[in-house]
């Protein structure tokens, strides 16, 4: 096994000793933070797939995240005030089943990153930055102007939503799928990696009109990538409003989009588990230092700075070593 | 059979115009050695071939209309580019380099391997990490791997050592006679482009200004138009 191999054990040793200790030690509030690491990672592992493999700097993923958020919560709503969904038209039910809403979360976010990827790639570079942030700012604006859920206080949903055969209601339950779906992301992540597919959007990425003269189009690529970005943030949008059992418009804030690319630069952008290492660490500081001091986030400053300046491989670049693909 | 037929082909770079009416045919097996100085409007062909670059009059290729097609379509239809400096995707492996490129067809690993042994024995290696002239192979293995029908090898040669050079003259004239691939070539080696070519087109200022079989082609008008 390489060196990166060895951190990446670690982690995953890490992220199941550590909820199980807990559980054990009757630590709830550990399994909790853990369960937001995890969600966390998730999104940034649909970041990941964008911005390391596609090389697509998306400030915008929060609008996926959000769309998750939302998928839960007014499914979820419906369903806890018996109220159909758009009477006048469809009359759908909610549901409180968390794979239909999951699959809802993935499709809808899916679809919206297939409608923005498609205008955002036409630009590139400082261009899609900007035109991904105006696409989640849009989202940001319209959840706080749509009453009927929420609007600017957002809505709670009183019970967790349940999944068969599960007790979601218990923290170590709801952390091993939310630990499951991460696993399945990093899985799919890698398999994309090495497929034919995952080597035509690096090659995209280094050179972008080379592709086309070997009849490769690496613009469907990098959309499709992005689509598929989206679908795994939105993923975890819809855990994250189950853990907290709330969704609210800060989901769609470009705050969001920026600490999910934080997550994904900490830890090591087009690393495999540089997300995860990112969201851990992010969440390890935002508790300690938290604690510690109001203005943690200072440190968090000086940190991403350190990375930026001295250890372009995030924290697994550090530990493992200088990557194959580009830091 | 004709594969490839250009007229009149024009084509700029903003407000400066740099081909003024460019005519040009290559046929099935055929050879053909595009020459001239620098700036005369060589690689803007290229580019106007490999729909790089937007162009006016007639660009057809094997019944196709070349001009109604993205870069990648114009790939697909079986043209092949082994651009000017090389271009190879560095973070890819030799191997990935060539798999991301693969179509199906004649060449595949295996007879890229033995058309360039040096690529078989570093096929684990990063593109990054290769001599120039071992990119080079590469860029000439990846543009195989899409299976074309027309090759185009743009300074294919340029900056190499005289070693490296020899192989890469020796891997095309293994491609003519082996593969009857037509190929147009890009190159300023009037020794070596007069071994593997059929025929010369000779380009200044951004048009044909000498056009004919390759032993037709007299010293002093290579002198005048390539400087060789």
């Amino acid at each position: 096994m390489s060196r990166e191999g060895y951190v990446n054990a670690a982690l995953i040793a890490g992220l199941i000793g550590v909820p199980l200790w807990a559980h054990v030690a009757g630590e709830p509030f550990t399994i909790t933070l853990a369960t937001r690491a995890v969600i966390f990672a998730l999104a940034a592992v649909g970041l990941n797939l964008a911005l390391g493999l596609g090389g697509l700097v998306s400030l915008g993923h929060a609008v996926f995240f959000g769309i998750g958020g939302y998928a839960m919560g007014i499914l979820a709503f419906h369903a806890q005030t018996y109220t159909p969904m758009f009477p006048d038209w469809l009359n759908i039910e909610g549901t409180k089943s968390m794979p239909v809403i999951w699959l809802v979360a993935v499709v809808s976010s899916a679809l919206a990153a297939l409608v923005i990827g498609l205008l955002s790639l036409r630009t590139s570079g400082v261009y899609f930055i900007m035109i991904t942030l105006a696409f989640g700012q849009m989202f940001y604006y319209f959840a706080i102007s749509w009453r009927a859920y929420g609007g600017e206080d957002g809505m709670s949903i009183y019970l967790r939503n349940s999944f068969p055969g599960l007790n979601t209601l218990d923290p170590i339950q709801f952390y091993g799928l939310c630990f499951v779906l991460l696993c399945a992301a990093l899985w799919l992540t890698a398999r994309i990696a090495r497929a034919p597919f995952g080597l035509l959007l690096n090659a995209a990425r280094q050179v972008p009109h080379r592709v086309e003269t070997v009849g490769l189009d690496g613009q469907r690529a990098k959309l499709v990538a992005f689509v598929i970005s989206g679908a795994i943030t939105g993923l975890a949008g819809a855990l994250f409003a189950d853990l907290n059992r709330f969704v609210s418009p800060t989901m769609f804030s470009w705050h969001m989009s920026g600490e999910i690319m934080i997550f994904v630069i900490l830890g090591g952008v087009a690393r495999l588990f540089g997300p995860v290492a990112g969201a851990v660490l992010f969440v390890a500081m935002e508790h300690v230092l938290g604690d510690l001091w109001d203005h943690w986030h200072i440190l968090l400053g000086l940190l991403l700075l350190g990375v930026v300046l001295f250890a372009r491989g995030g924290v697994i670049g550090l530990l493992a070593g200088k990557a194959r693909t580009h830091d | 059979m004709t594969l490839l037929t250009l007229e009149a082909v024009t084509a700029r770079y903003g407000a400066s115009q740099a081909l003024f009416g460019i005519d040009l045919t290559v046929a099935e097996g055929e050879v053909v050695a595009m020459m001239g100085r620098n700036g005369m409007g060589k690689s803007t062909t290229v580019k106007a071939i490999c729909r790089m670059l937007p162009a006016g009059g007639r660009l057809v290729f094997d019944g196709h209309d070349l001009t109604r097609l993205y870069s990648h379509q114009a790939a697909r239809l079986g043209i092949g580019l082994v651009p000017e400096g090389r271009r190879c995707f560095r973070d890819l492996t030799v191997e990935e380099n060539l798999i991301v490129a693969a179509r199906a067809g004649h060449w595949d690993l295996g007879r890229i391997g033995d058309l360039f042994p040096r690529l078989a024995e570093r096929r684990g290696q990063r593109a990054a990490t290769l001599s120039g002239g071992e990119q080079q192979m590469l860029a000439i293995g990846r543009a195989l791997m899409t299976n074309p029908r027309l090759l185009i090898l743009d300074e294919a040669t340029e900056g190499l050592a005289p070693l490296i050079r020899a192989e890469i003259w020796a891997a095309i004239a293994r491609l003519k006679t082996e593969t009857g691939l037509a190929i147009l070539v890009i190159d300023k080696s009037l020794k070596e482009l007069r071994q593997v070519s059929d025929r010369a087109v000779l380009v200044a200022r951004g048009q044909v200004a000498w056009e004919g079989p390759m032993a037709a082609l007299d010293a002093e008008t290579s002198e005048r138009h390539v400087g060789v």
